[in-house]
């Protein structure tokens, strides 16, 4: 029988990614005064949450920005049953939330519930984290309020 | 066929660090400079190309990815990568694609941002992992045995290797878009940290962060767009090999016997006098010396004769490298099309304080890992 070698390796590569121009305020935003930012195409009106220097659709700068939510409306959720290192806590729940003001949806975690008592429509808040440091986890987690 | 323009260009302000902006950013403003050159939008695009080296950024599927800046937005978007020719493949492929008559204007685009990663570690990927990636991979070493061979065979210096350096460099200068604006000495060239022998830390390009957008359009649109459009005279690439072990290390056969196929198909027998302006692939100071007698300018040998002689000087009868070239600037992704970018502004006269003066014929290269070369050569007068 033929024996088929294998090479073992591995590729080791560091990189650190520039947040750029729009989630670096987007980002400050959160840490410094606890806001969540939106920035809005001047063409089409349509505003962006997370920020986008421009418009991909429109091909025009979104460089009209303002304060968005930070009450939001719960369009979807789910709840990852298993265990991964990827999670922070265990079973984590997950929202697609529609900020007040804005038209994407913003993916995020839920907490303070649980998967029997979340609805889709129910309005939420952000809960900031107590230590921020320019992150999307500067929000904790969002909160159901009705 | 149908014959085939670059209509517009447009290039970042390239330099070593662009953490101000993400690469989707940074296309962007590339793509919008070039549209801004073509007085096109967006709208007037009917497909867009584009190319990096994924493992730079880390970042695979770069199409989908910056589709926010890149303009590709349901519109037919594709992405060619093909290592450090990357850039001249693009400029290829967007000659392909609208001389086909399948697109009429297609926008092209070059980019990387070096800064986010190890270049070295991420060249290295593009080599053969159970042969010479752990023996003869990234980009110097394969360079450095090159020159060697050079040196030994003609009893080449490194000081005509650094005379080249100065040429690249000075010319920068007046290239607002170039990374390095500095002219050096052929002293400062000598005298560079050494990285691997002959090559030196001045005789090797930088790692640049960069895009460069370019518009192609057809004979159908071409005239409309642009005044006086550069045209594509033609194209040829030749890949070489598999393993390091396997190269010829002199002449660069690549790049010779793809120049040989598109002088014979333009009817070109002298090419250092029928053509006006190069714009090369030279990512080191020797192949400014040698690959030019790969491109029949001078004789196995004589290149550095050439160069000391100024005939490739701003100025001079065939000047080479006005942008700065690769030793002043290298986005890797980008460096191809830059170069395709540069031979096209110098023959719409909108090369700024570069400009050469009546330029009908250029060329432009570009060079990969492995040796391989791409070659286009690009017209002021519209192809019969």
């Amino acid at each position: 029988m033929n024996e088929i070698l294998t090479h073992p390796s591995r590729i080791k590569v560091p990189y650190t990614w520039s947040a750029g121009e729009a989630l670096s305020r987007f980002f400050k935003a959160l840490r410094d005064e606890q806001k969540i930012l939106g920035s809005r195409c001047l063409k089409c009106r349509k505003v962006y949450v997370p920020p986008k220097k421009t418009c991909g659709t429109c091909f025009v700068e979104c460089s009209e920005w303002l304060e968005v939510g930070p009450s939001g409306t719960l369009v979807s959720f789910s709840q990852a049953s298993y265990p991964s290192p990827a999670h922070r806590v265990l079973k984590p729940l997950f929202g697609l939330i529609r900020l007040e003001g804005s038209d994407t949806s913003f993916l995020h975690m839920l907490g303070e519930t649980n998967l029997q008592s979340l609805k889709i429509g129910v309005k939420v808040l952000p809960v900031f984290a107590e230590k921020r440091t320019g992150s999307i986890l500067d929000i904790a987690y969002f909160k159901v309020v009705s | 066929m149908k014959r085939t323009a670059i209509v517009g260009c447009g290039q970042t302000d390239h330099n070593g660090n662009r953490f101000d902006v993400t690469g989707i950013e940074l296309i962007h403003e590339a793509v919008s400079r070039a549209l801004a050159d073509a007085e096109l939008t967006i709208e007037d695009i009917d497909g867009v190309v584009i190319g990096n080296m994924d493992h730079f950024e880390g970042i695979n599927g770069v199409e989908l990815w910056s589709i926010s800046g890149n303009g590709g937005i349901l519109k037919p978007t594709i992405k060619l990568t093909t290592g450090g020719t990357t850039g001249s493949t693009l400029a290829i492929g967007g000659y392909h694609l609208t001389a086909s008559g399948l697109f009429n204007k297609l926008l092209v685009i070059g980019w990387e941002k070096n800064s986010e990663s190890d270049t070295t570690g991420a060249i290295t990927t593009a080599f053969d992992p159970v042969w010479d990636r752990l023996v003869f991979a990234g980009a110097i070493s394969g360079l450095a045995v090159e020159a060697s061979a050079y040196m030994k065979k003609f009893g080449v210096t490194e000081k005509d290797a650094a005379r080249a350096v100065i040429r690249d460099r000075k010319h920068a200068v007046k290239n607002p878009h170039a990374h390095l604006r500095r002219e050096v000495t052929i002293e400062e060239v000598l005298r560079a940290p050494l990285l691997s022998d002959p090559i030196k830390a001045l005789d090797i390009c930088p790692r640049t962060d960069g895009a460069c957008a370019v518009i192609f359009a057809n004979e159908d649109y071409a005239e409309k767009i642009c005044p006086k459009p550069a045209w594509i005279s033609g194209a040829a690439n030749r890949h070489p090999y598999a393993y390091l072990g396997d190269v010829d290390w002199y002449p660069l056969k690549s790049l010779a016997l793809a120049s040989q196929e598109l002088y014979a198909k333009l009817g070109i027998k002298e090419p250092l006098k029928e053509i006006n302006l190069m714009e090369l692939y030279t990512p080191y100071s020797f192949a400014n010396l040698s690959w030019i007698e790969a491109l029949g300018l001078a004789k196995p040998g004589e290149g550095a004769k050439l160069i000391w002689d100024g005939v490739t000087d701003a100025g001079g009868a065939l000047p080479i490298n006005l942008s700065g070239g690769v030793l002043s600037t290298n986005p890797i992704g980008a460096t191809g099309l830059i170069r395709a970018a540069e031979c096209a502004h110098q023959i719409m006269g909108r090369a700024g304080e570069r400009q050469a003066q009546g330029v009908k014929k250029a060329l432009s290269t570009g060079f990969g890992g492995c040796f391989w070369s791409d070659i286009l050569i690009y017209g002021s007068e519209k192809p019969s």
